[in-house]
């Protein structure tokens, strides 16, 4: 795991980048011999490591899971390390408010990604290799239109993402809010704005 | 001594035969010789199956014995299968096997038969047939190399349940054959994973019995509530996942996979098995698990 300096977007609204490997996560976690992602205990074990990397950073932050290392993902680990990570972040009770991004997401990753995404009814911001940075999960029609068009902006207020779309103002709104409620945008907290992960992972390049 | 003879081919098919034969044998409460002479052929299902069948057999009383194949190939096969090991565990064996511990390089063998006792043993599986089966997977049966993988995690999904649902150890064992009467002599992988622990009835009892009429709750009703519907004893809706996401992988595949629990097995057949059967009821009795998958080769062209 490495942290960079924390950075800007907006008036006041700062984040922590984080970088974590799920690889040298897991080797360090749990079991320096598993360099393969299966059964739940590893899945646990991968989720506690993250949850506590996110408290020592702070309040608000940005994780990368990184899958490059990662040859086999199995569904009992993808639901304790992915899904379960997502799903505590997206409650009131959250212990921080942090966001996901996934990277380095191949072919074979996607099947047990989003089967367990879906189980959830969760979202998840991926970049995924030959496709670059795209939304996995359960998501409306609106949500995807309003996630790409606010990824084609990086930063955007609904009133733009909408004038973009050609679409409905509330609809829009509506969609981004949810988009942001699961994690999967940041809403900025003094403005109108919204601003995509993937732009908060880039400037902290 | 009641003898059970069994067939030339020991696999899925010929296993209710033996299951059936043993049941009669336990009834009567004698010592079971299990003849094993005429034994030409046994794939992971027949070898895995009995273990199943003697360790049910043994009960609390005289191990039963088993008379190993008269065919040198055989027992040859069974060794490089590691099957002695866990067989003696379970029957005297009459005639001494063959001993060759160890993985030898350049075997056939894709993965022996395996005990699953812990997570730890998954990893091991997943471990194992990664560094063996790939090359296997890819070159032999035409799979490209994303779906190599998820045969991993095909195997670690049905070993986990297992753990998971269990409340005992089982055993795995899994191999490649080329099909002469089926399939137009394609290659094959077999899988069988097999446990004797609480079987999916009593797994699923305290969640789901309640909402089956009285003597409604049967084997076939809890493998249709976790087979077709994916239900499982937890309310977690994240669990359940394995057996419904190992029936769409090996359905995209144009394999077979059944489930056998207690008295009944229920499968997603193919148009190739000419069994046609989903499920069957009134089989003999066995506790736990017995999970078989069967996996033709891709087309070349694909």
């Amino acid at each position: 795991m490495s942290s960079g300096s924390t950075m800007t977007y907006g008036p006041q609204q700062s984040f922590v980048p984080v970088s974590i490997d799920l690889h040298s996560l897991v080797r360090r976690s749990v079991a320096s011999l598993y360099s393969h992602l299966v059964t739940r205990p590893t899945g646990r074990a991968l989720r506690l490591g993250i949850e506590s990397q996110i408290v020592e950073l702070g309040d608000r932050c940005l994780s990368v899971l990184d899958f490059r290392q990662v040859v086999i993902l199995d569904y009992s680990c993808a639901d304790e390390a992915v899904a379960k990570l997502v799903l505590r972040y997206m409650g009131d009770d959250r212990p921080a408010d942090a966001y996901f991004l996934a990277r380095g997401v191949s072919d074979h990753h996607l099947d047990p990604i989003e089967a367990v995404l879906a189980r959830h009814n969760l979202a998840l911001v991926a970049e995924v290799d030959d496709l670059g940075f795209t939304l996995l999960g359960e998501v409306s029609p609106m949500e995807r239109y309003a996630w790409l068009a606010l990824q084609e902006a990086g930063i955007a207020s609904a009133d733009d993402v909408a004038k973009r779309l050609r679409a409905d103002i509330e609809e829009t709104s509506a969609a981004l809010a949810s988009l942001a409620r699961r994690r999967t945008v940041i809403r900025h907290a003094d403005t109108p704005h919204y601003c995509a992960l993937p732009v908060l992972l880039q400037a902290s390049a | 001594m009641n003898v059970i003879p069994l067939p030339a081919s020991l696999d899925e098919r010929s296993f209710e035969q033996v299951a059936r034969a043993a049941e009669s044998a336990r009834d009567a409460g004698e010592r079971m010789l299990f003849d094993a002479t005429h034994v030409r052929w046994v794939d992971p299902y027949g070898m895995v199956g009995m273990l199943c069948i003697g360790s049910h057999s043994r009960g609390s009383g005289e191990p039963p014995l088993l008379k190993l194949p008269d065919n040198p190939d055989v027992v040859s096969y069974l060794t490089r299968m590691h099957f002695f090991p866990h067989a003696e565990r379970i029957f005297e064996l009459s005639g001494a096997p063959q001993r060759r511990p160890g993985h030898e390089a350049g075997s056939d063998v894709l993965l022996e038969v395996t005990p699953i006792n812990s997570h730890q043993d998954v990893h091991a599986v997943v471990d194992l047939v990664n560094e063996r089966g790939i090359a296997i997977l890819t070159k032999q049966l035409h799979y490209p190399l994303r779906e190599a993988f998820q045969f991993s995690v095909i195997l670690s999904e049905v070993c986990q349940n297992i753990i998971e649902h269990a409340e005992a150890p089982g055993w795995v064992a899994t191999q490649t054959y080329t099909w002469t009467r089926k399939l137009g002599g394609k290659r094959v992988v077999v899988i069988a994973v097999m446990d004797l622990g609480i079987g999916f009835r009593k797994s699923l009892a305290s969640t789901h019995a309640t909402r089956y009429p009285e003597g409604g709750w049967t084997d076939a009703a809890a493998l249709e509530s976790a087979f077709m519907h994916g239900q499982t004893r937890h309310h977690d809706p994240g669990r359940g996942q394995g057996l419904q996401q190992i029936r769409k992988l090996v359905a995209r595949w144009g394999g077979r996979v059944s489930v056998r629990s207690g008295t009944a097995r229920i499968a997603d057949v193919p148009a190739w098995d000419e069994t046609g059967r989903t499920l069957e009821t009134g089989l003999p009795f066995l506790p736990g698990a017995q999970i078989g998958i069967i996996l033709p080769a891709r087309d070349t062209e694909v």
